[in-house]
């Protein structure tokens, strides 16, 4: 065999691949089946937003942050409106906060839910999507009866939320809590002990805290190597600060400690839903507003805990209607890039279980 | 019926002709079977998965198979510019005549109609099936192809690995019954201590049934064919009836593989009160849908792990267990 003429294999996954999830492409180089190089190229999906906010009253810019991560629009909305709140110094009414944090953790829980399922079905297993999805479906019922949309919501204002609760919609709520906490243990048991599951992500993709955060990440990913940082409790916002939950974490930062971070965040998302709907108080959901929203000049940034991370808007403005410059700080994106370190000297059979836990959402990686 | 026993008569017209309606009534058997495990696999599948599976072609969704082969029937032929054009055409051919010649020799019923009595039965169908692995591992050099070259090679090592426990694990059955022909295998069940084989085989059938799975690219051994990273495998280029070909040969096989493990270690037709070809058909149903019901569970193993399993676990047990055997049958 010594004489064999081996040469590396130049792969191009993607755009269009059924596990980069979305339209991300990587150039990988194999030699074998070892992965010596990976190369991410971005922007399928670049569709200027930073750019195109400078162009529009802030009002405006918020369905653009709608199409950042989609999975996770509300968090986006949060992220923008609390960002021109905090420079303006409006405080938003209490009837509005609590109904921006139960719609934002509900999100929560889909988002990470359709992560389970996606995960999962990149392992090959098929059937916990469906009952990811499932459950799925109805927070985005829900949503579609508070907002009147699925995806993309547009639902925060400055200075409150856009459409206060339907009638029962609370209930169905907190019966959607009920619900959700009778479902989690049944997925569990489908992957949680199994053998092959435990061999594919036990081990997989392990990354040092110091790693995690000389790579500038945040969000289940920093998380999950046990590094305690959450923006809602380290640096609440809203009124994250009335509520008891706790930051799961993980130990040793390979692909299982993600996933089980993001399982066990769903239910500390449901806790949170449910104190919320205790605290709750009929009221109005609009604050006093100037009718032309004019941020005073200067920079200001303030980041929300997004699905993925830290999500932060940070404003320049000369004290106009628009923006001079509006920069996102966005998880996805930022998370990304350890993603060839990560793939470097790795199995390239390992390659989609690195990639799923790495939990990217195109739309917010590109902008 | 013994006109149908053809194999012991002269090779005159009668004969012929029996020759000719057998295989004609496996043959739509056969694909018929096919036909509607699809359909069954996706209505089991649906309904683990709080779907309802295919229900919008003809009652119940019955036609849906038929639709689907037709909507294959009707694609272009794609043959890539860059591939081995040759091989590409015979590919999808050598990985399905086998599929159907070992159908030959798989006794239905204790009268075996149709089928060959054939004396060397296991070893007919252990050579034939393994043929099918050259299929594979043409279609994925020939398409010119990285993910079909990586796919290929991937299926051609899990097929050759588990090849080896499979044959192994039958050859505890041939041990106890001193024969390698189906029907006397299954004869050799009724005798005393009138037991099915899965009972003193108990370990050779847990073998045989994790390489059966491996062998017939179902999950969670279905890499060859769902690799995400991947994309599919081995038949990524191939469209329309090449591509019908591929899933064709499968689904034979998987009717194939289910009969003889009901022929090995479930006594073949035995069984009391139903006439023989319904037992035959029911435990050889509940073989095939243990496949479907471990897809809607399992996740995919890694294809490392599973040729370390094959080489690792299965094949020193599957040894252990011919061991095993021969001393038991050694002191009997």
């Amino acid at each position: 065999m010594a004489g064999l003429r081996t040469e590396e294999l130049t792969m191009n996954i993607g755009p269009q691949h059924p596990s980069t999830h979305g339209v991300l492409r990587l150039v990988v180089k194999v030699d074998g089946e070892i992965i010596t190089d990976c190369d991410p190229v971005l922007g399928y999906l670049h569709r200027g937003t930073e750019k195109l906010a400078e162009d529009l009253q802030y009002t405006q810019i918020i369905p653009y942050t709608d199409r950042l991560d989609y999975v996770g629009a509300m968090a986006n909305n949060h992220a923008l409106v609390n960002a021109v709140e905090k420079a303006m110094d409006i405080q938003p009414t209490d009837r509005a906060e609590y109904l921006r944090v139960i719609n934002v953790e509900l999100n929560r829980v889909a988002s990470h839910l359709l992560f389970l399922g996606t995960y999962l079905l990149d392992l090959g297993a098929m059937s916990p999507f469906l009952y990811a999805f499932h459950a799925r479906e109805k927070i985005l019922d829900l949503f579609v009866k508070i907002c009147g949309a699925r995806l993309t919501y547009n639902y925060m204002r400055i200075g409150g939320v856009k459409w206060d609760a339907p009638e029962g919609w609370l209930e169905s709520v907190r019966e959607f809590v009920q619900y959700m906490r009778d479902q989690m243990p049944m997925y569990d048991e489908l992957v949680h002990g199994n053998e092959i599951f435990h061999n594919r992500v036990i081990g997989v993709g392990k990354m040092t805290q110091e790693e995690a955060i000389a790579y500038g990440m945040s969000g289940i990913n920093l998380r999950s190597t046990g590094f305690n940082w959450d923006v809602r409790k380290n640096k609440p916002y809203s009124v994250y600060d009335r509520f008891d939950f706790d930051v799961p974490l993980g130990k040793t930062g390979d692909c299982y400690d993600r996933y089980w971070c993001h399982v066990r965040e769903i239910w500390e998302s449901l806790k949170i839903v449910e104190q919320a709907l205790d605290q709750i108080e009929p009221g109005p959901i609009m604050a006093k507003v100037p009718k032309i929203i004019r941020v005073p000049a200067g920079e200001y940034y303030s980041g929300v805990e997004a699905m993925r991370g830290e999500l932060g808007v940070y404003i320049v403005s000369e004290g106009k209607d628009k923006p001079y410059r509006l920069k996102l700080h966005r998880p996805s994106f930022i998370n990304l890039q350890i993603l060839p370190k990560l793939l470097k000297g790795n199995l390239m059979a390992n390659m989609v279980a690195i990639l799923g836990a790495t939990d990217i959402v195109v739309g917010e990686v590109d902008a | 019926m013994e006109f149908f026993n053809w194999t012991n008569n002269q090779l005159d017209l009668p004969t012929v002709l029996a020759m000719v309606i057998g295989a004609v009534i496996v043959l739509a058997f056969t694909l018929g079977f096919v036909t509607y495990a699809i359909y069954f696999e996706r209505k089991i599948i649906g309904w683990m998965q709080w779907r309802i599976g295919p229900n919008r072609v003809g009652p119940l969704g019955l036609f849906q198979t038929i639709a689907d082969v037709l909507k294959l029937l009707l694609k272009e032929d794609v043959v890539p510019a860059k591939a081995d054009k040759v091989l590409f055409v015979i590919a999808p051919i050598i990985a399905f005549v086998p599929s159907f010649m070992v159908l030959a020799v798989i006794p239905f019923t204790s009268q075996h109609y149709f089928t060959a009595m054939s004396n060397v039965g296991i070893l007919y169908y252990i050579a034939l099936s393994a043929t099918t692995i050259l299929g594979v591992l043409l279609g994925g050099w020939a398409s010119n192809n990285k993910y079909a070259l990586i796919g290929g090679m991937r299926s051609a090592a899990q097929m050759i690995a588990y090849e080896v426990p499979l044959a192994m694990s039958m050859l505890g059955v041939i041990l106890l019954a001193g024969s390698m022909n189906f029907v006397e295998i299954v004869e050799a069940q009724q005798n005393f201590p009138y037991v099915w084989y899965i009972v003193p085989q108990f370990l050779g059938f847990c073998i045989f049934l994790i390489s059966a799975t491996a062998e017939l690219n179902r999950t969670p051994f279905d890499l060859p064919e769902a690799e995400s990273e991947l994309v599919a495998g081995y038949f990524v280029e191939y469209t329309g009836f090449r591509f019908a070909f591929y899933m064709l040969a499968e689904y034979v096989y998987v009717l194939a593989m289910s009969a003889i493990a009901v022929i090995l270690f479930f006594g073949g037709w035995s069984g009391p009160f139903l006439p023989d070809w319904l037992w035959f058909a029911l435990k050889v149903s509940a073989f095939v849908f243990f496949f479907f019901w471990v897809r809607a569970s399992m996740p995919r193993i890694r294809t490392d792990q599973l040729l370390s399993f094959a080489w690792k676990v299965l094949i020193p047990l599957s040894l252990l267990n011919l061991v095993l055997t021969a001393v038991v049958k050694a002191l009997t």
